[in-house]
């Protein structure tokens, strides 16, 4: 038991096994071909470079519940500096990312100036975002809701090639989608962040008691900010890898994706009430997240039966965190 | 044991606003002394010791450690010098593990290139150390703060506090929610920081525990220093009758 709240990841990993023997006797033998796992790995990987923000922004005792709609409007900034400006791609990049801390940044000051809760801050934040991702689209284009001619806009640029396409196809048949080194990466990050630095105490501790951190001489409010910052960098990042993989936008980019990106998250072990979670396990629950998803179309089962996987998953790893919780903090029920 | 006080309050009073919390409080601690603090409700207690942590600067009378005036700013300053609180909350986060605890806000660094990592490695064997001196054996240094007891947790919020620098100690009603072998282990804990030379204020309601440790008593009463004797001096009536705000007997 004490190796469970120590290891708050173990929850994700066994059900990463589950779901795989789940799959390995119901879906077709090609899922788990080199192609067939590339086409797992792609929506996983959306999902988990939100939900490695998500996931430490939960750590750290606060929700970001725009971070779908930030996909939506980052989106739609830097498919309207290519189209509409002409600008080149890295200035487009950097263009995106300047919003997205602005965003960030504007969600965390009114959360820690108002201490108000972040759930209700950000869901307002995601009803002001959609909205003005789809103002923005019909202005950009003149009335449609969906921005196109991104790669033509884009043309040859060296930056193409970080953000779009697969890599080492040389190596071997299909290549692995850039989205998914950019998850494993992001993922590494944020796990060696929450563990291994001094930034990563300071999360845990402004999640598990703000009062008792600040005492401590944590600096609660900026590491808060920071993270807001980080989870929309996040939003930013996945809005240029999927704008450039189907070469346009549209309003309903990154629909939902805060709630799912917040699931991945729970089955990886992070708490809702904060201080507690795991990175590596946010990855492990958005994998589960992108077999469940992909997985049923390989199989006879009838695609709509994902939600009820879905949430099916999402209450047994709630209820296994709250045990895994009670164990942690000695709490007798 | 020198003659000069680790610290000293000189005729200290506080107000707020209109109400006086404390009219005139003296008191002194030495090296290697336990002073306990007793006293009941709204005597005076917290107001004195969040005065000689920084907390509150005092609206008349004077502070010194080691014989110098001082004046805090803040409970930073009140560190700086060496006067570290142990308050009832204790600034513990009960999900995270000990070794994380212990080194909250002062993490150390080890550098790997441009990384600073949290030294884990460090803060593990700091923690199982600082923590055997305690006569506490932590099973495992991660394991979360939740999990132990309370006795468990105040020493090692007691340790941490020695390890950062502390010599004077003040505890804030350390054994007040605890059962006769948690404090116990406390009792045991100020002991040991006693035996190390370090002066520990300790706030009490339970004249048996100040007893236990002792070896000055001051007791407030309605803000101001209704007593303050040594251990060969009292016993155990004579201070139950100075806490329930009685007088001393007729032979005082």
């Amino acid at each position: 038991m004490l190796q469970l709240a120590r290891r708050p990841e173990l929850g994700a990993i066994g059900g990463l096994f589950v779901v795989t023997i789940f799959f390995a006797a119901t879906a077709d033998a090609s899922m788990f071909t080199a192609a067939g796992v590339m086409n797992v790995l792609s929506p996983a990987a959306q999902l988990g470079i939100l939900a490695v923000g998500a996931g430490l922004l939960m750590v750290a005792g606060e929700f970001d519940l725009s971070i779908g709609s930030m996909v939506a409007f980052a989106g739609l900034v830097f498919a309207a500096t290519l189209v509409v400006w002409g600008a080149p791609l890295p200035i487009a990049i950097l263009l995106t990312f300047a919003f997205a801390i602005s965003a960030g940044m504007l969600n965390a000051q009114i959360v820690l100036k108002t201490g108000l809760p972040s759930f209700i801050v950000t869901l307002a934040s995601l009803f002001i975002l959609r909205g003005l991702t789809l103002v923005g689209l019909k202005w950009a284009t003149e009335g449609s809701t969906q921005l196109r001619g991104v790669r033509e806009a884009v043309g040859d640029s060296w930056m193409l090639e970080l953000f779009s396409g697969d890599a080492f196809a040389g190596l071997f048949a299909p290549g692995i989608p850039v989205e998914v080194l950019w998850f494993v990466a992001v993922a590494a990050l944020g796990a060696f962040v929450l563990a291994r630095t001094r930034f990563g105490n300071w999360t845990l501790a402004a999640g598990g008691d703000a009062n008792a951190a600040r005492n401590s001489g944590v600096p609660v409010a900026d590491v808060k900010a920071i993270l807001f910052v980080a989870t929309a960098c996040c939003a930013a990042l996945v809005a240029i890898l999927t704008v450039l993989d189907a070469g346009s936008t549209d309003a309903r980019r990154g629909f939902q994706k805060e709630f799912e990106a917040i699931i991945a998250a729970v089955i990886g072990g992070c708490l809702l009430t904060g201080g507690f979670g795991s990175i590596v396990g946010a990855f492990f629950g958005s994998i589960i997240f992108g077999m469940v998803v992909i997985g049923l179309t390989y199989t006879d089962i009838d695609q709509d039966w994902y939600q009820v996987f879905l949430g099916g998953m999402l209450m047994m790893a709630v209820l296994f965190n709250n045990y895994v919780r009670k164990q942690a903090t000695g709490e007798r029920s | 044991m020198s003659n000069i006080p680790l610290l000293e309050a000189r005729d200290v009073a506080r107000n707020f606003g209109s109400v006086v919390s404390l009219s005139g409080v003296s008191l002194k601690l030495f090296s290697g002394e336990v002073h306990c603090l007793l006293g009941d409700n709204g005597a005076g207690k917290s107001t004195l010791i969040k005065i000689l942590s920084g907390v509150h600067r005092p609206s008349r009378g004077e502070l010194l450690v080691d014989g110098e005036p001082v004046s805090f700013a803040s409970p930073r300053d009140a560190l700086d010098r060496g006067i570290a609180t142990v308050f009832q909350d204790l600034a513990m986060i009960p999900l995270m593990s000990v070794m994380r605890n212990f080194f909250l806000g002062r993490e150390p660094i080890r550098r790997l290139g441009p990384v600073s990592l949290f030294d884990s490695k460090y803060a593990e064997r700091v923690t199982r150390d600082e923590m055997e001196k305690m006569g506490i054996r932590i099973r495992d240094p991660h394991q979360a703060v939740g999990t132990l007891s309370g006795g468990e947790r105040q020493c090692i919020a007691i340790a941490r506090a020695v390890h950062f620098g502390a010599r004077v100690l003040i505890l804030d009603e350390p054994t007040s929610a605890l059962g006769v072998t948690q404090t116990e282990l406390v009792l045991k804990c100020i002991k040991e920081v006693r035996s190390r030379g370090l002066g520990v204020i300790f706030i009490t309601h339970n004249v048996r525990h100040a007893l236990a440790v002792g070896d000055r008593f001051t007791v407030l009463d309605r803000g101001r220093t209704l007593e303050c004797r040594t251990r060969d001096d009292i016993g155990l009536d004579e201070l139950q009758d100075l806490m329930s705000g009685g007088r001393l007997p007729a032979t005082a």
